[in-house]
């Protein structure tokens, strides 16, 4: 394994940042810690570049024991959240910063800063200071900077928080595409889930300073191992005390008194023309729709639950106050600790019911 | 229409109005009185034009400032390493901050009898005066520019592998500009306040010299002179330093 850490704590005050965290990272790959603020991601990321030392525990990279290593020596690139660009040097003194300090020559520095600055795609922009720079122009020059003195690793703390969401879909895309050409061992924290889920190989999901569960994101969002996955991914309702029970196609399972239930895992059908014919099929009333740009989250009121559900504006219009039949494909099931996906019996037999 | 409220604009933004204001109440305040006690601004205006042309005032002006530039040139070369070692180091800010902030607040003036008496009547004891009122803003400044470093440079420039006495000088020293550079300012008006003090008490030229014995000649209008002056200068002076720190140091952050 490239990075390692190994029952890693770390206190701040009365605050655990890291409660004995131990995971595993292949090399070349890009990883998202993903967790609420306050879990402690930007915690792990601090530790592993060498910007914060664990209480305990070992932090290895590249099986390298790296415990006693300060940052100046680890080989890591740091990409800043407020992109921590020098104000006072120009786009190309920045990128050229960790080269000088590396004695580089001259020349040296000056090829391979106009190579990141075609990587990044702001050749000519050399002369340019940081305050004459968009927010994403100044987020890659603050990625050239931290590639310009080839680390092992490039860690990224929340790399796209302060950039307008516009931009910053684009920006994502740029960054996992240049990452996978360039096969560098990334790490980077967000709050994001679309983020994580989009731009990451693996995710690594943070809370209260535990990890919670390791996974491809395909595989955290099928199979959430822990109460908290299950209710954190997604954006789920929650139904308490065996509640799930009143939900055609679902039986109570022993220990798990609570569950999530996405959007996605619910399908609406008109009352009318509706030719499919499911005992999976409840009716219920639309109490609310939400507009979400490519579908309506409706909410569906059924046996005093409102459950949510994601619906796609071509199949046929729902107005609130409207009856509605729908399913609920699959849910998980919890209870304080562990989760079990549960898939609807009645529909158990039919494959096309496989959603992430 | 747009082009003359520009102006009328320009004009408010001047603050010539307060000028004119001020040179209206004086003059009217003028009448009341004789010259002697209160000249009114032609009067100081024509016993300025005397001074001008015996060329006294401009000897004046020039042994002041000279004076001025001296200590506030060397209150700078020492205030500003100091203020960043202070700033930086916690150690030399232990021993050297109870010292600091006990000094700060007796003002230079205090000083004179004693400067006098330790330096002599001579351009020592006033350089030192200046030097003495210029170091304080100026270290107090700058230790507040070295803490109020973005520590996210400091880190970024670390990751890169730079040494903690890189960082001070391409990080730290660069961050603190705009404070140090506030500190000048701050030292250059303290400066010349100080120096008028001392000149007052033990000089044979220099605008405070002139003040101080224009009285003996009953020639309150040359007081007046020699007052407006002092404005000018530190006005001038001000004005000169920020466009100077605006050319070239803008991109530390200099406005």
């Amino acid at each position: 394994m490239y990075i390692k850490l190994d029952n890693v704590n770390k206190t701040f005050g009365n605050y655990k940042a890291s409660d004995n965290v131990s995971f595993e990272i292949e090399k070349g790959k890009l990883i998202a810690l993903l967790g609420p603020s306050g879990s402690g991601k930007t915690t792990i990321l601090r530790m592993i570049a060498g910007l914060e030392h664990q209480d305990d525990g070992d932090i290895y990279i590249d099986g390298k024991l790296v415990n006693g290593i300060s940052v100046q020596d680890r080989g890591i690139g740091f990409v800043f959240q407020s992109y921590a660009l020098f104000p006072y040097l120009t786009v190309f003194d920045n990128i050229a910063y960790g080269m000088k300090v590396r004695k580089n020559s001259k020349e040296e520095i000056s090829n391979k800063v106009d190579e990141l600055l075609k990587l990044v795609g702001l050749e000519g922009l050399g002369k340019r200071y940081p305050d004459q720079l968009s927010g994403g122009q100044r987020q890659r020059v603050a990625f050239a900077r931290a590639l310009a003195t080839e680390p092992q690793v490039l860690l990224l703390d929340e790399p796209f928080a302060a950039i307008d969401a516009k931009v910053r879909k684009e920006l994502r895309r740029w960054l996992k595409d240049t990452i996978d050409k360039l096969g560098i061992t990334s790490i980077f924290v967000t709050h994001d889930q679309d983020e994580a889920v989009e731009v990451a190989d693996e995710l690594i999901i943070t809370n209260q300073g535990k990890v919670e569960q390791i996974g491809t994101p395909v595989d955290i969002y099928r199979n959430p191992k822990t109460a908290f996955v299950a209710q954190f991914i997604g954006e789920s309702v929650i139904l308490e005390n065996y509640e799930y029970e009143k939900l055609n196609g679902f039986t109570k399972r022993d220990n798990a008194p609570k569950a999530a239930i996405r959007p996605e895992f619910v399908q609406v059908l008109p009352l009318d023309n509706n030719t499919e014919k499911s005992t999976a099929n409840m009716k219920g009333k639309v109490v609310d729709t939400a507009f979400r740009g490519s579908n309506v989250e409706l909410t569906i009121a059924y046996d005093n639950l409102e459950i949510k559900a994601s619906h796609q504006i071509e199949d046929f219009t729902v107005k609130k106050g409207d009856e509605v039949y729908f399913k609920v494909t699959r849910l998980y099931a919890f209870d304080d600790d562990n989760a079990y996906t549960l898939i609807n019996d009645i529909l158990k037999d039919n494959p096309e019911m496989y959603y992430i | 229409m747009e082009k003359s409220n520009s102006i009328i604009n320009r004009i408010l933004k001047s603050g010539l109005i307060t000028w004119v204001l001020l040179l209206f109440i004086w003059g009217v305040g003028a009448l009341f009185y004789t010259d002697d006690f209160l000249p009114n601004p032609l009067v100081t205006l024509d016993g300025a034009k005397t001074l001008i042309t015996s060329g006294t005032l401009w000897t004046d002006i020039v042994v002041s400032m000279g004076r001025v530039l001296k200590g506030w040139s060397l209150g700078l070369l020492f205030a500003i390493p100091v203020g960043l070692c202070v700033g930086n180091f916690k150690v030399i800010s232990y021993v050297f901050e109870p010292f600091l902030n006990f000094f700060r607040f007796v003002p230079a003036i205090g000083f004179i009898t004693l400067f006098l008496l330790w330096f002599g009547v001579g351009e020592t004891s006033k350089v030192a005066l200046i030097f003495y009122a210029v170091i304080f803003p100026v270290m107090v400044n700058t230790i507040a520019g070295v803490r109020s470093v973005d520590y996210s440079l400091v880190e970024a420039a670390e990751s890169m592998g730079a040494s903690k006495r890189r960082t001070f000088f391409t990080v730290v020293v660069p961050s603190a500009v705009p404070n140090i550079f506030t500190g000048a300012r701050l030292g250059l008006s303290g400066a010349i306040i100080c120096i008028v003090a001392a000149e007052m008490l033990a000089a044979s030229e220099g605008l405070g010299y002139l003040i101080y014995t224009s009285r003996l000649y009953y020639r309150t209008d040359w007081i007046f002179a020699g007052i407006f002056t002092l404005g000018l200068i530190g006005f001038l002076a001000d004005k000169l330093l920020r466009f100077l720190g605006k050319k070239f140091l803008y991109r530390f952050g200099v406005r």
